[in-house]
């Protein structure tokens, strides 16, 4: 089992959001989550991946058999938990190869590997960039500074390709992606899918689910995973929007 | 500066010393506390001096007891008693001044090698000429003989007057006038050493020159000057580099620093400071009055400043530059770091008077813990400066909530064809720029050391190359334990 969450609760500033969210995924598994604004999928994969400011008041988040919620940040980055943020940040003058060789060589330090030297990185990371077809101007620039909303996502997916997580969470990767950066997006992480990597997409849009075809869907509202189902949840959400689903739950 | 860097280990993070914090055990000649013209007059004695030196010295002094200690930074201390002081300690065995490497007191060449600064040449990769100055006297200066064969003069101050006493005359207050300010006019009466350099004509200096200030001695102040000349189309790029034993009483280090700058001639002048901060609870550490200026007096001439100011109780300071020939050009690049108690206010003064004068000012202020900091900067821009341009550029971070960051910037502009541009930003380590990091695998602490390293980059870049890695390793070592 790569990810298992049960009865997860947690709030903000003393106001619940994730109201006892349960989800299992598999290793080498696609799960997307859909779900109205606001429902708290941002705070599910920030709670996974480790941001301060959320209090878990219940349930347990188990990654490979370890107890996630007691890890600190970088160590769940360590142990192969990624996030592709909504909203990256800008770190200015803080060159993007820089930040990632320092991440890398973080995590394979923590796993007893030798770390890269200079060349090495620079050859892995030039290749990367191909995967994601990133412009190697990009590569020497301070980490997502002045990037447009599009690069910024692309930048997130190259990013994982080299740090080659087991756990991938995707926040909204495709919202605000042209058509052609989605679709070269997809075909990256599509690439990126292997037998030991599962990956948990958080979109609003059928249409990514074309390039990446995912194994479940989840549907996240209220707090909860109201429903799940295969890819036909997907289209079916786009013909009738949300309302269905809560009322189903309700009923 | 060191020449073999450290690599930083993660559990060197829980070292949260200051490390340069040592006292050295030394036989001194130090003078008892208390100022009045005897104590001048030893001073001069003690050094040697000409008549018209002692007479300057002295006329100083009497315009210093006429003026009264500024107020007007931001920034509150203990008034310091000025009979309390002792104006000038020696180690013994410097009694009679420099001599040969060989000569120098081994507990000194110890002293310096702990601080990463070897004296010995050979020990010497990158070619940097060192004077290293220890309380009121010049311990060695190295590479002289090499710098005199193009004409370079790199000596002690004190030297200088005795062996250049025409060029010393000529230029010592004649960027900062002996009245000055407060600090400035007590400088002038007590000064005891510091650095003298002289470019001649259309040389450029053929290696790196920097002057190491150790205060050691307890209940001193100190006092040094430095002189800079630039003759035309000349090139010099200096450094300074400071430091102090871990005391519980606050010492005084009031300098003085001149630069004059011909037709065509540059002077890049580099600080890394690191006096003593204080503890955690804000007692000790050296209060920092320093006045520095360069006078930029040729057509195209050019000066820049760039400063690192980690260390310090207190730092009042404004490396200006005095913009008079045509098409001169002036910089400023600065970061300063105050953490704990520390308090900074420094920035710069640019003044315009060439036509088509320029100038560039970047500041990057950082403060931590209950660390206040100010930007005061002055561009005036005089009536005869036609076409005059200036950028401000004006960052504050701030990590935590205890600590402040504030500009003052002042602008006064005469001549209507001039060009000014002024951005200025304030920002908080962004608890999303940490997580950031983190989520990719790094460490709280070395995500604040990035994002820190990040934001002072433009004024790094501007360091000479192995001085920079030294401010980075510098900043990294001040910002342990100032996150959580
Ligand atoms: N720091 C905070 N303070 C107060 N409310 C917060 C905070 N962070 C999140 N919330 C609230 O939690 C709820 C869930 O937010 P979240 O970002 O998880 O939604 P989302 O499902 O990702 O929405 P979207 O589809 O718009 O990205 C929202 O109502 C949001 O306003
Ligand atoms: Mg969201």
């Amino acid at each position: 089992m790569m990810l298992k969450i049960e009865n997860l609760h947690a709030s903000v500033d003393g106001k619940e959001i994730l109201k006892g969210i349960d989800l299992t995924i598999g290793a080498g598994e696609v799960h997307a989550i859909m779900g109205p604004n606001g429902s708290g999928k941002s705070t599910l994969s920030n709670v996974i991946a480790g941001r301060d400011g959320y209090e878990v008041t219940q349930g347990s988040v188990t990654y490979k058999g370890m107890d996630l919620l007691a890890m600190l940040p970088e160590e769940r980055a360590w142990a192969g938990v990624f996030l592709a943020f909504q909203y990256p940040v800008e770190i200015p003058g803080v060159n993007n190869t820089y930040l990632l060789k320092a991440g890398v060589n973080a995590s394979r330090k923590h796993r007893g590997e030798q770390e890269l030297d200079a060349m090495e990185f620079m050859q892995l990371v030039k290749e990367k960039a191909k995967l994601v077809e990133l412009d190697q101007s990009f590569l020497s620039r301070g980490v997502n500074e002045g990037f447009s909303g599009g690069e910024k996502k692309r930048n997130e997916i190259f990013q994982m390709a080299v740090l080659e997580p087991s756990l991938a969470l995707l926040d909204e990767t495709d919202s605000g992606l042209d058509i052609d950066a989605l679709r070269i997006v997809a075909k990256g992480v599509n690439e990126l899918r292997a037998a030991e990597r599962s990956i948990i997409m958080i979109t609003h849009y059928q249409r990514l689910l074309d390039y990446i075809q995912p194994d479940v869907v989840h549907v996240l509202a209220d707090g909860k995973i109201l429903k799940t189902g295969d890819k036909s949840l997907a289209l079916k959400l786009e013909e009738r929007g949300y309302d269905w689903v809560r009322e189903e739950a309700h009923a | 500066m060191s020449n073999t860097k450290k690599e930083q280990q993660p559990e060197s993070f829980t070292n949260r010393e200051y490390e340069a914090g040592f006292i050295t055990d030394i036989e001194t000649d130090t003078l008892p506390p208390g100022l009045n013209e005897d104590v001048i007059r030893h001073i001069s004695a003690k050094k040697d001096e000409p008549e018209w030196l002692l007479n300057w010295r002295l006329e100083a002094f009497r315009h210093w007891q006429t003026m009264t200690e500024p107020h007007w930074p931001n920034v509150t201390y203990t008034p310091t008693d000025y009979q309390a002081i002792s104006y000038y300690s020696a180690p013994k065995s410097q009694a009679d001044g420099p001599k040969s490497l060989d000569e120098v007191d081994p507990k000194l060449l110890e002293t310096y090698e702990k601080l990463g600064i070897p004296l010995r040449e050979q020990a010497f990769l990158a070619g940097v000429a060192v004077d290293a100055v220890f309380d009121s006297v010049s311990v060695a200066t190295t590479f002289k003989g090499k710098l005199k064969e193009v004409g370079v003069i790199f000596c002690p101050i004190s030297e200088a007057v005795r062996d250049h006493p025409e060029l010393v005359q000529q230029y010592m207050g004649s960027v900062v006038p002996t009245g000055d300010n407060f600090f400035a006019a007590l400088n002038a009466a007590v000064f005891t050493d510091g650095s003298f350099v002289y470019i001649p004509k259309g040389v450029r200096c053929p290696m790196e020159l920097s002057t190491y200030f150790r205060i050691n001695a307890l209940n001193t102040g100190q006092f040094e000057r430095t002189l800079i000349i630039a003759e035309e189309g000349s090139y010099v790029s200096y450094l300074e580099g400071c430091t102090a034993p871990q005391r519980d009483e606050n010492q005084l280090h009031a300098a003085v620093v001149e630069l004059v700058a011909m037709d065509d001639a540059q002077i890049k002048y580099s600080t890394v400071q690191n006096w003593y901060p204080g503890d955690e609870n804000g007692l000790g550490g050296i209060y920092n009055f320093v006045t520095k200026r360069a006078d930029c007096r040729g057509a195209r001439s050019k000066v820049s400043w760039t400063q690192v100011e980690t260390g310090s109780a207190i730092t009042w300071k404004y490396p200006s530059c005095v913009l008079r020939g045509e098409d001169s050009v002036g910089e400023f690049y600065s970061v300063a770091l105050t953490k704990m108690h520390q308090q900074a206010d420094t920035g710069t003064k640019m003044i315009h008077i060439g036509k088509n004068s320029r100038s560039t000012i970047v500041s990057k202020g950082i403060a931590a813990g209950h660390g206040n900091q100010s930007y005061r900067g002055l561009v005036k821009i005089a009536k005869s400066a036609e076409g005059a341009r200036n950028y401000t550029q004006c960052d504050s971070l701030l990590i935590g909530d205890q600590c402040g960051a504030h500009t003052f910037p002042y602008v006064e502009v005469k001549n209507p064809t001039a060009t000014m541009e002024h951005e200025a930003t304030t920002s908080k380590i962004g608890e999303d720029q940490l997580f950031y990091c983190q989520s990719r695998g790094i460490s709280e602490e070395d995500a604040v050391n990035m994002i820190v390293n990040g934001f002072c980059k433009d004024v790094f870049n501007e360091l000479p190359m192995e001085f920079a890695v030294e401010a980075n390793r510098l900043m990294e070592v001040s910002l342990e334990g100032a996150v959580g």
